[in-house]
C-alpha cells in the first residue's frame, strides 16, 4: 500500500498528491509514469510523474478528474492508501543539448509539461511557454511556469484570462516573430498535440508530443497502447511516451482513446452516485 | 490384477451449453472412485517409460500405486518431490505429448490418465491436508527473484526450503505470471495459483509486487546494493507479435495478451470491475495454441460467436487437445487452413471484417511440418466485429536494455548454460524468458535446475 502525505485541491476537478514511494522517487526523470490502481477492484491508470523528492520519498502526481477511477481518487485524503502505484515508466524526456525550445501545454497537461520545461530551463536552454485553459478557473501552475520559462504566454478558450484563443494560435505567433526553436515540446488533449505538430510541420520544427493512449500493465506486455508512428507500430509505454508528433498517425491515435467511451461515461455515472449516496 | 480398460476413466465437466456462458472450472476431476479405478490402469512397468516423458521426472508408476491403494497424502508426496506445482501441471500440462504418449497402454487403447490423476491427488491434498508448511531456519544467503511465474516461483520455493531468504520481485499486482493473467479462470482457477503462492509466504518467502525490475530497481543494484547473492531471472515471453496486415490497429483488434489479461488479471467480465472490455458479437482468433484456444473461450463466454482462424489444419494445431474438444464442444468454429490478409473497419475505425486467404500443405518446412501455402484467388471476408492476435510472445527486451554483459540470442531470449547460468556471474535465468513461450512445466523444471544450481555456487563460497 502507498501512503498519500499530502494532497491539494489545486481546482476544482484537479488535485495533486504527495505519495510515499521511496523506490520511485530515487529513480525518477522527468517524462516518466507511474501506473496506479486505487483499491482491490480498481483499473489500471497511467499517471505522469510531476515532481519527485528522493530525500523523502515521494513523488508527486497531478491529477484530473475524467471518470470512475480518478473520481474515486478525488475522494481519498492525506493518510489514506493507493492499493498501487508502480513505476517509474516510460522513457525519461531528452532535453540535453537544446539551446532554445517552446513548451505547449493544454489543460492538466501542463503538470506533465511543467518538469519538462523546468529540466530544460535547468540544463540552460533558453525556455518559451504557451500554455492553454479553456477557462479562467481551470489555470494551474502559474506561478510555476513563470519562474522557469523566459516568456509565458497563457490562453483561454474564453479569453477569460490571458490571451482569448487556442495555444496553437500563439505559438505560431511566438514562431512569425522569427524566434528560431530547436524543439517544440506539446503536451496535453490528443487533439491539441495533433494540431501543434500540424502548426510545426511547415516550418520544420522538430516537435515532440508525450502520448497518453489507453495502457493497461505499462510493461510491454499487452500491446494495448500501440501507435502507428511512421508507419512503424510502437508501444507507447515502452517506446515513449515520447514521439516525434510529425510522425504519429494522429487520426488512429485519438480513436482508439475512445474505445470505451460508452463503459466509462456509465462507470463514472455509477461511482459519481455512490458517492451521492454516502454523503447523504 | 490390473484394470485392462482400454479407455481412460472419464472426467466430469460441466456441460458445454453451460460452461460457456460462465466462467466457472470446465473439468471437474475426478471422484475417489474414478480415481481408484484410473489408478488401477497402471502396470507398474519396471523400466517407467511415463518418466522419460516428464519433464521434472515425476515418479509416475509410485504416486500412481499409492493412489491405487488409497494413499492419497503419500501419492501427493511422491509428486511434490520432484513437482512444486501439481495442481497446476495436473491441469495443464500437454500430456499428450509429454507423459501420456509414452505410457505402454498407449499403444492399445488409452493411455493411464496421469494427468487427471495427478490433479486428482493434488486437489486431495489441498482440501485435506492440514499440516502448514514450517518456515525453515534461515542460512543467511539472500536471493532475488524476478518474475512471479512458474520458473520464478519454483526456484523461489525450493531456495525457501533450503533456509535462502527469498524474494520475487513482480512487475504486475498479483503474482503468478501467466497463470494469473494468461490462463482463464475456468481452466485453471486462481484460488488454486494463490494457495500454491501462500504456501511459498510460509516457508518465508517475500513477495514484492508493483516491482518492475529494469525500471524500479536494476538488476545490479539488487546485487550491488541490496545484498542478494544471485538473481534468477524467470521474466518469461510477454511481448505480443502482430501480424503485418493492414488495418492492425483499427478498435477492436486486441492481442491475446491485452484480451485475456483484461479478463483474467483485471477481472473485466465481473460487473464490479472498473476495467472495461469489448464484449463482442463475432469475434476472429488468429492462431491455434493455447493461447488462442483460451481467448477464443473467454470470448465465447462473453456472449460472442467465435471463429478460431489457423493457417495449417486440425491436424497441426499445436494446442492441448483436450482444449481443442473443449473449444469445439462450446461451439467455436475453427477456420483451419485459412489465413488473413487484412482487417477492414468502418468509418469510425471499429473493425467490420476479417479477410482471409486459404491455404493447402505443402512440402515439409525445416520443422518437419508441411508448410502451408496461399492458394491463389481464395479470398473471402469473415463477418466479425473483433480480431484477436494469437500469434506467440517473445521475451521482453526490458531486462536486457538495462542489464550491462547479459548475452542474449536472436530470438530475444536469455543465453543460459545447463545450470541455468547467464553470461553474467550468479546471474541465472529460465523458463519463457530463455526459451520463448513454451509450457508451465518446463519453466518449472527451468527454475528448478537453477535453484539447485544456486544452493551450489553459493555453498561453495
Ligand atoms: C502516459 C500517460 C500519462 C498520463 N498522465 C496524466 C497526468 O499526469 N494527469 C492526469 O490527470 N491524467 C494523465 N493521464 C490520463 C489518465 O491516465 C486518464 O485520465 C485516466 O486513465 C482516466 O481514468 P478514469 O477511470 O478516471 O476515466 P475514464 O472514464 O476511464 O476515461 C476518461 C478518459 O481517459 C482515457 N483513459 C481511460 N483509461 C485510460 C488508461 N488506462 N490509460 C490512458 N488513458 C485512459 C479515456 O480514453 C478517456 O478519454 C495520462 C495518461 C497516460 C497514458
Ligand atoms: C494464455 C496462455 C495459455 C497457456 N496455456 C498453457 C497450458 O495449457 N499448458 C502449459 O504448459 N503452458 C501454457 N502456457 C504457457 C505457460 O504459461 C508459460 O510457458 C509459462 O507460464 C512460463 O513461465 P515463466 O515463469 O517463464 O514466465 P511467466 O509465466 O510469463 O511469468 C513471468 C512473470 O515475470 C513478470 N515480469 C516480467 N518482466 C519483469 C520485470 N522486468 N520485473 C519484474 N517482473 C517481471 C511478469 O509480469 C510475469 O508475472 C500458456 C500461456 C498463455 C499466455
Ligand atoms: S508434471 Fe506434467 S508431464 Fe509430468 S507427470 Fe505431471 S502431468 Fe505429466
Ligand atoms: S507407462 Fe503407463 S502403465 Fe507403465 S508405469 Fe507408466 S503410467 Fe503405468
Ligand atoms: S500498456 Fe500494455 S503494452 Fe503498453
Amino acid at each position: 500500500m502507498y501512503r498519500i502525505v499530502r494532497k491539494e485541491s489545486l481546482r476544482p476537478t484537479v488535485n495533486l498528491y504527495e505519495i510515499e514511494a521511496p523506490l520511485i522517487a530515487k529513480k525518477a526523470q522527468p517524462g516518466q509514469f507511474i501506473i496506479l490502481r486505487v483499491d482491490e477492484n480498481g483499473e489500471r491508470i497511467p499517471i505522469t510523474i510531476n515532481n519527485h523528492d528522493p530525500e523523502k520519498g515521494t513523488v508527486t502526481i497531478i491529477v484530473q478528474t475524467v471518470g470512475a477511477t480518478t473520481e474515486k481518487l478525488s475522494h481519498l485524503n492525506a493518510g489514506d492508501c493507493l492499493q498501487d502505484f508502480v513505476g517509474p515508466l516510460g522513457k525519461a524526456t531528452e532535453t540535453e543539448g537544446k539551446k532554445k525550445v517552446c513548451v505547449v501545454g493544454g489543460g492538466v497537461g501542463c503538470a506533465i509539461a511543467y518538469p519538462v520545461l523546468k529540466k530544460f530551463h535547468d540544463d540552460g536552454a533558453e525556455v518559451h511557454a504557451v500554455i492553454g485553459f479553456k477557462s479562467r478557473d481551470l489555470v494551474i501552475l502559474e506561478d510555476d511556469f513563470r519562474s522557469s520559462s523566459d516568456v509565458l504566454k497563457i490562453c483561454t478558450d474564453d479569453g477569460s484570462y490571458g490571451r482569448k484563443g487556442l495555444v496553437t494560435e500563439a505559438l505560431k505567433e511566438l514562431i512569425e516573430e522569427g524566434n528560431q526553436y530547436d524543439e517544440v515540446f506539446a503536451i496535453g488533449p490528443m487533439i491539441m498535440m495533433k494540431f501543434v505538430s500540424k502548426t510545426t510541420e511547415p516550418y520544420g520544427i522538430p516537435t515532440t508530443v508525450s502520448m497518453s493512449p489507453i495502457m493497461i500493465d505499462g510493461t510491454g506486455m499487452c500491446g494495448g497502447c500501440r501507435l502507428s508512428v511512421g508507419g512503424e507500430m510502437k508501444f507507447a509505454c515502452v517506446d515513449g511516451p515520447d514521439f516525434d508528433g510529425h510522425k504519429v498517425d494522429w487520426d488512429l491515435a485519438v480513436k482508439r482513446n475512445q474505445m470505451y467511451q460508452e463503459f466509462e461515461m456509465h462507470k463514472h455515472e455509477e461511482t459519481c452516485n455512490l458517492f451521492k449516496k454516502e454523503a447523504e | 490384477m490390473a484394470n485392462m480398460s482400454l479407455t481412460k476413466n472419464p472426467m466430469l465437466a460441466q456441460d458445454p451449453n453451460v460452461r460457456n456462458r460462465n466462467f466457472e472450472e470446465v473439468a471437474l476431476g475426478y471422484t475417489e472412485e474414478q480415481a481408484l479405478d484410473e489408478a488401477q490402469r497402471c502396470l507398474h512397468c519396471k523400466n517407467k517409460p511415463c518418466m522419460a516423458g516428464c519433464p521434472v521426472m515425476v515418479h509416475i508408476p509410485e504416486f500412481i500405486a499409492e493412489t491405487a491403494k488409497g494413499n492419497f497424502e503419500e501419492a501427493y508426496q511422491i509428486i511434490s518431490h520432484t513437482s512444486a506445482l501439481p495442481a497446476v501441471c495436473g491441469r495443464v500440462c500437454p500430456q499428450e505429448s509429454q507423459c501420456e504418449m509414452y505410457c505402454v497402454r498407449g499403444k492399445k487403447g488409452e493411455s493411464v490418465a496421469i494427468g487427471r490423476l495427478e490433479r486428482f491427488v493434488a486437489d486431495w491434498h489441498n482440501a485435506h491436508s492440514t499440516v502448514a508448511p514450517e518456515k525453515p531456519a534461515s542460512n543467511g544467503h539472500k536471493v532475488a527473484v524476478v518474475g512471479s511465474g512458474p520458473s520464478g516461483l519454483t526456484c523461489a520455493g525450493d531456495l525457501a526450503r533450503k533456509g535462502y531468504e527469498v524474494t520475487v520481485f513482480e512487475a504486475l499486482h498479483l503474482a503468478g505470471g501467466v497463470l494469473v493473467y494468461g490462463i482463464p479462470e475456468f481452466r485453471l482457477p486462481k484460488s488454486i495459483v494463490q494457495k500454491e503462492v501462500d504456501g511459498l509466504k510460509a516457508l518465508g518467502v517475500t513477495i514484492a509486487t508493483d516491482t518492475v525490475v529494469g525500471r524500479t530497481l536494476s538488476i545490479d543494484e539488487l546485487m550491488e546494493e541490496y545484498g542478494f547473492e544471485a538473481v534468477f531471472v524467470g521474466s518469461g515471453a510477454g511481448l505480443p507479435m502482430f501480424m503485418d496486415i493492414p488495418g492492425i490497429n483499427y478498435r477492436g483488434v486486441y492481442s491475446a495478451n491485452e484480451f485475456l489479461t483484461r479478463i483474467n488479471l483485471m477481472k473485466a467480465y465481473l460487473p464490479d470491475s472498473d476495467t472495461p472490455i469489448q464484449h463482442p458479437k463475432k469475434v476472429a482468433v488468429v492462431g491455434g495454441g493455447n493461447v488462442a484456444m483460451d481467448a477464443a473461450r473467454c470470448a465465447k463466454r462473453l456472449g460472442a460467436e467465435v471463429y478460431v482462424v489457423y493457417r495449417r489444419g486440425m491436424e497441426e494445431l499445436p494446442a492441448r487437445k483436450e482444449e481443442v474438444e473443449h473449444a469445439e464442444e462450446e461451439g467455436i468454429v475453427f477456420k483451419t487452413l485459412h489465413n488473413p490478409v487484412a482487417i477492414l473497419a468502418d468509418e469510425n475505425d471499429d473493425v467490420c471484417r476479417l479477410r482471409c486467404i486459404r491455404m493447402e500443405l505443402g512440402e515439409p518446412d525445416a520443422s518437419g511440418r508441411r508448410r502451408p501455402v496461399e492458394i491463389p484467388d481464395s479470398e473471402f471476408e469473415l463477418d466479425v466485429d473483433s480480431v484477436i492476435m494469437a500469434l506467440g510472445t517473445s521475451p521482453n527486451p526490458l531486462i536486457k536494455s538495462t542489464t550491462k554483459g547479459l548475452e542474449i540470442n536472436k530470438k530475444g531470449g536469455i543465453v543460459v548454460n545447463e545450470d541455468g547460468l547467464t553470461s553474467r556471474e550468479n546471474v541465472y535465468a529460465g523458463g519463457d524468458a530463455v526459451t520463448g513461450a513454451a509450457t508451465v512445466i518446463l519453466a518449472m523444471g527451468a527454475g528448478k535446475t537453477a535453484a539447485k544450481a544456486i544452493d551450489e555456487a553459493i555453498s561453495r563460497k
